[in-house]
């Protein structure tokens, strides 16, 4: 066995590996820990979302099964609700949005602090479902940017757990410069037009 | 029958008005002239045979291809002689509109208003005619026949 110098320079050609394969840290004694700063804050924010649920029909009922002790969305550490936006970092929309309640999901949005993440829960929220009327939002993509899509009417739990997962993914991999975003744009003509 | 009480003194009292009564299955109904309505109503509430003193529904039905196109139609209540009448009332296109009846039951103000704003036909009169289910800035009126099915409404923006 060589010295550590001499590992070390033999690992250098290749410092991702290095990383991954936790030698570094084994050479060191096991008291330093090789990562970034990025993983760590996805990895940190990925397992500890605050919702905000915006609850409006019938999923309700289903966001309260997942959420509860069944289902236990807590195992995902996204459990603890916040009933103020600015203290929350998930955007649950929960069932049908209508035109005139548009401007308070957009408000609910905006003040939110970032990193915030937009989850469509339920086919209403998702592109309108069977309403397609002229009462109805069609889609709350048209108002605010979603980042996952849960379809189902209402969905079924297991659908609910997955999406959420599909969200953690996606924090996992976020960079710096995703942040911050900025405000929902609130018109998106051509969504409108499109009919 | 006790129940025709109503069609009768109607017919009495503004036979001319009345274009039209049935009373099938003991509900009765009786068509009217649109200018007639509130001094009709307020026969219909204040008369010692009828006492009419509960407005229980305002509604509009829209019969496209059919004139007048429109019908405004009214559901009243006697609770001192337990009594149901029916009133219907056309309002052609061309003259969208139809004396308010807030003056004689208060409690049509919302259902004038909804009418409004759902079939586009206007109440004179009214003290506060604004819409009360859509927002301001909804363009049409959508339980109209005519009113496009896909149609898109501009979104509102953000409270302010």
């Amino acid at each position: 066995m060589g010295s550590i110098k001499g590992r070390l320079g033999a690992l250098r050609r290749s410092g991702q590996e290095l990383l991954d394969s936790g030698e570094a840290e084994r050479l060191l004694g096991g008291s330093v820990l090789f990562t970034k700063v990025e993983s760590v804050v996805n990895w940190a924010r990925k397992y500890s979302f605050f919702l905000y649920p915006f609850v409006t029909a019938c999923c309700g009922m289903e966001f309260m099964s997942v959420a509860g002790p069944k289902y236990d969305l807590d195992r995902f550490g996204a459990a603890l609700p916040r009933f103020s936006p600015r203290q929350a970092d998930l955007l649950m929309v929960v069932g049908t949005i209508s035109h005139k309640q548009a401007p308070v999901l957009v408000k609910v949005y905006n003040q939110m602090t970032e990193p915030k993440w937009v989850f469509a829960f339920g086919v209403c929220a998702v592109s309108g479902g069977f309403y397609d009327n002229y009462a109805t939002v069609q889609g709350i993509d048209t108002l605010i940017p979603v980042d996952v899509y849960v379809p189902g009417c209402p969905p079924r739990p297991e659908m609910v757990i997955d999406g959420l997962m599909k969200l953690q993914e996606k924090v996992a991999q976020e960079r710096w410069s995703d942040w911050p975003r900025g405000a929902a744009p609130v018109t998106d003509e051509a969504k409108l037009t499109e009919c | 029958m006790d129940a025709s009480v109503t069609l009768q003194r109607l017919t009495e009292r503004f036979g001319d008005s009345i274009l039209e009564t049935h009373s099938y299955r003991g509900d009765d109904t009786a068509v009217v002239k649109k200018e007639d309505i509130v001094a009709l109503c307020t026969f219909l509430r204040d008369d010692g045979k009828l006492l009419y003193n509960f407005m229980m529904d305002l509604t509009a039905v829209d019969y496209l291809g059919r004139e007048p196109r429109f019908e405004v139609v009214y559901h009243l209540y006697s609770l001192r002689y337990n009594r149901r009448v029916r009133i219907k009332a056309g309002v052609p296109e061309s003259d969208c509109s139809i004396d308010s009846i807030v003056p004689v039951w208060i409690a049509a103000d919302w259902f004038e208003r909804e009418v409004f704003d759902l079939y586009g036909i206007a109440f004179n009169g009214h003290p506060d005619l604004r819409r009360l289910l859509l927002y301001e800035g909804f363009e049409g009126h959508p339980l109209r026949k005519d009113y496009p099915v896909k149609k898109r409404q501009p979104l509102i923006g953000p409270i302010n």
